[in-house]
């Protein structure tokens, strides 16, 4: 139905949105690119030299590469099975009829509204502090000693405070899902004697499936681009057992100024963010239709 | 009635649930009592009832001048929020009232921008910002935040935009309204609901952003996130200081969030998940 005029005042209205983000993505992205084929470091800026592949040959054979892949993965698995697992077990809870359930939503979903860097601290001093935490004190009622989290288990910890960030957000996903379920489909299966976990599998689990694979991949972009976290409570040690590939580039780039190098990573987080995005794409893309 | 729940089942259910939201609020809740004590009593041991009194809260504002990265934080994401809506509602308008054959693939490029992790444009960003004299301005940290959220909001407008029926628009028409009385009288209130749960989300996002606002602040521009990112080092505050520090941050968040449930869902899941 569009006339010729309307047609190009759209094109006009949608101009300014698509060259800014063009701009955004093409620009940075491709000196990133340049720059991971240079030998610059912000301390000796006169010795700038074309490197080649150097840059990625040195970042692929440090084993903190490997160390940080590792544990980026370990961090992104733990924190999806725990936020997966949990959300789908409180969403169906708190969707039973229970009295207060405003109050009940709003407690839940409060983590998720908490500024990482608060989160980090909270959890560091209040909850898991060797001497003073919540956790420390629990240990010397039951007799125990204290541990000390982020020294001994530091990307655990780590995955306990992100869990409890994005758990929220998992469950009220999952929730907004479950409140879709058809109940007569329910009341038909009860009638006919299947059981409550039968009406699980069979009728509430294929149902969330579209909203678990969404809460799966969004959590999967957050998830690989965890910093403030790690900055906050461990530095990413001790050694490198909690430096994620987000937190290493940073280090390269902003405690090393290795700029070659962490443009480097930087193309290699690109490639592996991709191969998430790929996936996500297809699952939101079939809900434009 | 088939559904209908025993009340012992109710009470049981009631239960259980309370036990959750307590275990998982009580961090935030322990955070809350920790700031009204005083630092004798927030090292003294697992205590839940403070003292109530409010000097950490008054020596954060004093000691640490609390205001300049509250400041900080209400201008850039306010800022950075509008600035994103003034570019994304045309565009959203657009994609939403004349389609094209290419606007699915527009929007889906979008979001791809999105997929881009932070990490891999840290060293042009940073080098730039550092070239141009906008490190540590907010100008400089405004657009970077308008820029890192402007999928989101041209996505979340444009679901809601299609959800305003076209025929309204053709009705108008035919009673002889003009395309500037369409925009005025038909189609902006019918928008505006969904421009409010944007710019709602979005402030959200922007006050928690932690990943730029550290990169490219120190002192001037720094917001909120990247103030209490500096207490890392146990030394930088006390236990009720930096609770009441942690408490100030985000109680104004907190409450926004919780009027912004459904339009979470909505925009981080792309209208995925509705």
């Amino acid at each position: 139905m569009a006339t010729r005029q309307t047609a190009s005042l759209a094109r006009l209205m949608r101009a300014p949105a698509i060259i800014l983000l063009l701009i955004w993505m093409i620009v940075p992205l491709g000196m990133t690119l340049y720059y991971s084929f240079l030998n610059y470091n912000l301390l000796n800026p006169a010795g700038t030299s074309w490197a080649g592949w150097f840059n990625y040959r040195y970042f692929y054979t440090d084993p903190a590469f490997f160390d940080a892949i590792r544990n980026t993965l370990v961090l992104v698995l733990g924190v999806l099975v725990i936020t997966v697992v949990g959300g789908i077990a409180i969403a169906l809870l708190i969707d039973k009829p229970i009295w207060g359930q405003g109050i009940v939503r709003i407690l839940i979903i409060s983590p998720f509204f908490v500024m990482p860097p608060v989160a980090a601290l909270i959890w560091k001093n209040m909850i898991m502090h060797p001497s003073y935490g919540v956790f420390a004190d629990l240990a010397q009622v039951l007799g125990m000693q204290p541990v000390d989290w982020f020294a001994q288990f530091p990307l655990t910890s780590i995955i306990v405070i992100v869990a409890w960030q994005w758990l929220p957000f998992a469950t009220l996903i999952l929730l907004t899902s479950l409140q879709s379920l058809d109940g007569e489909q329910m009341e038909a299966a009860e009638m006919d004697g299947a059981s409550a976990l039968s009406r699980f599998i069979h009728l509430t689990l294929p149902h969330m499936a579209r909203a678990i694979t969404v809460v799966i991949l969004i959590q999967t972009i957050f998830l690989l681009g965890i910093y403030a976290e790690i900055l906050v409570t461990t530095n990413g040690g001790p050694g490198n057992a909690s430096t994620n590939l987000t937190y290493l580039i940073y280090r390269a780039a902003r405690l090393n100024f290795d700029i070659g190098g962490a443009a480097a990573g930087g193309i290699i987080a690109v490639i592996l963010a991709n191969l998430v995005a790929i996936f996500l794409m297809r699952a939101v893309g079939k809900n434009l239709d | 009635m088939a559904r209908a729940v025993s009340s012992r089942a109710k009470v049981g259910y009631t239960v259980a649930a309370w036990i959750v939201a307590l275990l998982i609020f009580f961090p935030i809740l322990y955070t809350i009592i920790t700031s009204l004590k005083s630092e004798q009593e927030a090292i003294a041991g697992f205590d839940l009832i403070p003292s109530f009194t409010l000097e950490s809260f008054r020596a954060v504002q004093t000691q640490n001048d609390y205001w300049k990265p509250f400041t900080n934080s209400v201008i850039l994401s306010l800022g950075s929020t509008l600035l994103a809506l003034i570019v994304a509602i045309p565009a959203a308008w657009a994609m939403a009232f004349s389609p094209t054959k290419r606007t699915k693939d527009i929007l889906m490029w979008m979001l791809s921008t999105k997929m881009m992790p932070a990490v891999a444009v840290l060293v042009p960003i940073y080098l730039i910002f550092l070239r141009t004299g906008l490190m540590d301005t907010r100008i400089g940290l405004t657009v970077m935040l308008m820029l890192i959220n402007l999928p989101i909001v041209v996505w979340m407008l444009y679901t809601y935009f299609r959800e305003i029926p076209g025929e309204i628009l053709e009705a108008a028409r035919m009673d002889g309204a003009t395309l500037r009385d369409e925009i005025v009288h038909v189609l902006t209130p019918m928008a505006v609901p969904g421009i409010a749960s944007t710019l709602l989300l979005n402030v959200i996002l922007a006050w928690n952003e932690a990943f730029w606002t550290i990169q490219l602040t120190t002192t001037n521009a720094a917001p909120l996130s990247a103030f209490i990112a500096s207490f890392s080092s146990p030394q930088g505050l006390f236990w009720a200081k930096l609770s009441a520090a942690s408490v100030l941050a985000i109680a104004p968040i907190l409450i926004l969030g919780w009027f912004s449930q459904k339009q979470l869902v909505r925009g981080l899941t792309f209208g995925a998940v509705k």
